[in-house]
């Protein structure tokens, strides 16, 4: 293998570029799961979230192009299919909330559930709609930014990208404004803390609890949607590949800070970004020295497990994470 | 509040209660743990919702179905446990569940730094909004959480048990502060079950027991006698007689203890002391002083990171829990259900738990069961402990009873020294009696007994010696007959060290 290449400029540019594109879906379910922990509820069952996402994402895309209504949906069908991504992930979130919230469930068990739900169900839409594995849809124009695109390096690693990318960026700067400057992310954090305090407050927990659920869910579900509509355009079994509970812990590594989320994500990202590289590079001059390819496929998982590491025994978890509220019981 | 009843499955928290405030009075309301004097202030704050009964307010019957309707209608309350966020800041805590002018954005936080200013200096309640509250004194806290109640336009604030966690110089504070808020026409409900502060702090008393109303007094009209007997239904000795102590040889040496936090921060910070036997030596201070640190040290719960502990000459220091008792501790936990207890398991298993594994309770590695339930009965007997049976679940006794089980079993083991943390919290004065009492018996017996207690009255009625804790440091010792509740009040809060233009050598 010759590792010189990889030392290049070109590699290192399109390497980088590669890593943000894979962070998008990663970055929008740590966003979602940060505010969901923030409110107290410990949603584990992000990775069943983010595949009903991408299997709702994927047919709605797949059908606006070749169903009856293909020539109405035309150019809007990644953006419907990125919208029922988000519905699907609400729908998935409602279980959660009822489970958790409303029946105080315990929060860990209700989380699994609803990956193993989300795993089957997806599985089974596709197969309902598909016998065949090679459906595949036309995904999102890359959107270069006028002038910006234009700057050497810069321009090419942060300006030329699809929509999605764009929309992450600014939305974990929204995640943010809306915990630390907003009544409402107030009231989401109060209850996180102490939801008692809170209620004698006047915060209705269960309500914030239900909301915060519900927006965290349905930004898992757009990152599972960008994943199969805008990125790889095509659906597999299983193909979210654990991004889930990376997010889980990456809200960790990022001590629950909607800034740190993006650093976390971007590390996953480049690691990704890096893995797929090697493997083309490895094929190539297959023989002596290739390492074999699931290794390669760890690099990601292994660096999450690192970052978690280096963030270990910090106690910055919101202090109710993960109990239910019983109202009057101290 | 008119013929409140209030139900939970099992027991009837009100049976019938009637309750008047009037315009710009303090009102105590009075009773043992259990009475119902807070599930009586929770229905009044929409928290429960009452099975019979009628509020009025302002001559209107209203119907709370949450605290949010409560306090739109002028009610406040002070939680025991305070309700406030701790990594928020104060104007954070005091703004939450509050519309602001600029909604779904926070209002400015120099407008409401300025309110909160302007609301403090009219009541005399200094506080800095910008601190967040897990850095503030409990007295500080309490502070806060009276000022959020007064942002939300409260009328009528209720104080469920404002001071049994403050200091005798905070206690001081509040009052005025009660005194002032009632100048200026708010009205007080004062739950308490501390005679002496009830008959300093009221105007009227009600007292509650089994959930009724035993009578309503004015407060110039009555004594702490006669509100003890309402109380708790018959006369009550409220404080223990003792013989002088007669100390002999020290039982238990602490030297140079250092330790850390659970948080792994120093909590002991070179603590030396010795208890001898037939004494008992207090040990007062402010909760989070290092107390628990201290007492989970000695029982071999936290490891020391640096000194020495001797029992009956035997070095402890960072024994096993079981080493430690075999040395001759016994151990009246803190956390009586973390610690003190399996709830699960029956009265009989509780009371033989450290001795089980041994003869006569195991012959050959079988459990005698006959012989363990006999033993379990005598001790019920001896220590007045009320349960249906010694196979009911210990989970299921009142916590004075849980507390009478636990020291029939400590006492049991035939301890040389006994470490009694928090004794009697959360219990009822006739349960409280009966501890203290025990408590001399064996010092008398000739028992060295290491006494922790937050509750400053406790440490003066039974020490013989008193050392006084702060930041995990012991800043003083006193000669309990010479103890000045003042000059401990200061060393509690650190503001006076033992020396500091005192006589020396008390101890």
């Amino acid at each position: 293998m010759n590792w010189s290449l990889i030392l290049q400029w070109s590699f290192l540019i399109a390497l980088v570029t590669a890593g943000i594109r894979l962070a998008v879906p990663v970055v929008l379910a740590v966003l979602g799961e940060i505010i969901t922990e923030r409110s107290g509820v410990l949603n584990l069952g992000l990775e069943g979230v983010m595949i009903m996402g991408s299997v709702a994402g994927f047919l709605t895309a797949y059908y606006l192009e070749n169903g009856p209504m293909a020539s109405a949906g035309g150019e809007w069908s990644a953006w419907l299919a990125l919208l029922a991504g988000m519905l699907s992930g609400v729908a998935m979130g409602l279980i959660m909330a009822v489970l958790s919230v409303t029946l105080r469930a315990d929060q860990v068990i209700s989380g699994v559930t609803l990956v193993v739900l989300g795993h089957g169900l997806a599985a089974y839409f596709y197969r309902q709609a598909f016998s065949s594995l090679t459906a595949r849809v036309s995904g999102m124009e890359a959107l270069p930014i006028p002038l910006l695109s234009r700057i050497p390096v810069v321009g090419e690693i942060l300006f030329n990208h699809d929509p999605t990318v764009y929309i992450t960026a600014l939305m974990v700067v929204a995640v943010w404004f809306l915990l630390f400057r907003t009544t409402w992310g107030l009231r989401i954090r109060s209850v996180g803390e102490n939801p008692a305090a809170a209620e004698t407050s006047g915060v209705n927990v269960g309500l914030v609890r239900y909301s915060a659920t519900l927006l965290g869910t349905a930004l898992a579900g757009l990152g599972g949607a960008v994943l199969t509509v805008v990125q790889l355009r095509l659906f597999r079994e299983g193909i979210t590949a654990g991004r889930g509970w990376i997010a889980v812990a990456l809200v960790i590594f990022a001590r629950w800070r909607p800034g740190l989320a993006l650093v976390g994500a971007l590390l996953f990202g480049l690691a990704d970004a890096l893995q797929y590289r090697i493997q083309a590079l490895s094929q190539v001059e297959r023989g002596v020295g290739a390492i074999p390819y699931e290794f390669l496929l760890m690099l990601p998982y292994i660096m999450t497990i690192l970052a978690l590491l280096y963030r270990s025994g910090r106690a910055d978890a919101p202090a109710a994470l993960g109990r239910p509220y019983v109202k009057g019981a101290d | 509040m008119r013929g409140i009843v209030k139900r939970f499955p099992g027991v009837v928290a009100n049976a019938g209660v009637d309750f008047d405030l009037l315009p710009g009075e303090i009102h105590a309301l009075l009773g043992e743990n259990g009475a119902g004097k807070t599930t009586l202030m929770n229905v009044l704050y929409g928290l429960y919702e009452p099975d019979a009964g009628e509020i009025w307010l302002y001559g209107k019957r209203v119907s709370f179905a949450s605290p949010r309707d409560a306090i739109a209608s002028g009610l406040g309350m002070v939680h025991q446990h305070f309700m406030l966020i701790p990594p928020f800041t104060v104007a954070e805590n005091i703004i939450l569940g509050q519309r602001s002018p600029r909604e779904p954005l926070l209002e400015d936080r120099s407008s409401v730094y300025e309110r909160l200013l302007a609301l403090s200096e009219r009541y005399g309640l200094a506080i800095q909004p910008d601190a967040e509250v897990w850095t503030l004194s409990v007295g500080e806290q309490q502070r806060v959480e009276i000022l959020k109640a007064l942002y939300r336009g409260a009328e009528v604030l209720i104080l469920d048990e404002p001071t049994a966690v403050l200091t005798p110089q905070e206690v001081e504070e509040l009052l005025a502060i009660l005194h002032r808020l009632v100048d200026e026409g708010k009205s007080i409900i004062f739950i308490s079950h501390k005679l002496d502060e009830v008959l300093a702090a009221s105007d009227r008393i009600t007292v509650l027991r089994d959930g009724k109303v035993v009578d309503t007094v004015d407060a110039s009209a009555t004594n702490k006698k006669a509100l003890a007997r309402m109380m708790v239904g018959r006369e009550v000795v409220l404080r223990v007689s003792k013989k002088p102590a007669n100390p002999r040889e020290p039982r238990l040496i602490v030297r140079e203890l250092r330790a850390n936090s659970d948080r792994g921060l120093p909590a002991l910070r070179g603590v030396s002391f010795e208890v001898r036997a037939g004494e008992i030596f207090g040990i007062a201070g402010v909760a989070g002083n290092g107390q628990s640190e201290l007492e989970e040290v000695i029982a071999g719960l936290r490891r020391a990171t640096a000194g020495q502990v001797i029992i009956c000459d035997k070095d402890t220091t960072n024994c096993s829990p079981r080493e430690v008792g075999q040395a001759g501790l016994a151990h009246i936990p803190s956390d009586r259900y973390r610690r003190g207890l399996l709830k699960d398991f029956s009265v009989a298993d509780n009371l033989v738990l450290q001795r089980v594994s041994s003869p006569p309770f195991t012959v050959h590695g079988v459990l005698r069961r006959d012989v363990i339930r006999q033993e379990a009965q005598r001790l019920v007997r001896e220590f007045d402990v009320r349960t249906p049976s010694v196979d009911t679940p210990a989970g299921k006794l009142s916590g004075g009873n849980a507390q009478k089980m636990i020291l029939a079993r400590e006492l049991a083991r035939n301890p040389r020294v006994l470490l009694a943390a928090q004794p009697t919290r959360g219990l009822d004065v006739s349960a409280i009696e009966y501890v203290h009492r025990r408590l001399i018996e064996q010092r008398d017996a000739g028992l060295a007994i290491l006494l922790i207690s937050t509750e400053l009255e406790e440490i003066l009625t039974l020490s013989d010696r008193i050392g006084v804790m702060y930041e995990g440091e012991i800043v003083g010792v006193v000669d309990a007959r010479e103890a000045n509740i003042n000059e401990i009040g200061l060393m509690m809060t650190g503001s006076k060290r033992q020396g500091d233009d005192v006589k020396e050598g008390a101890a």
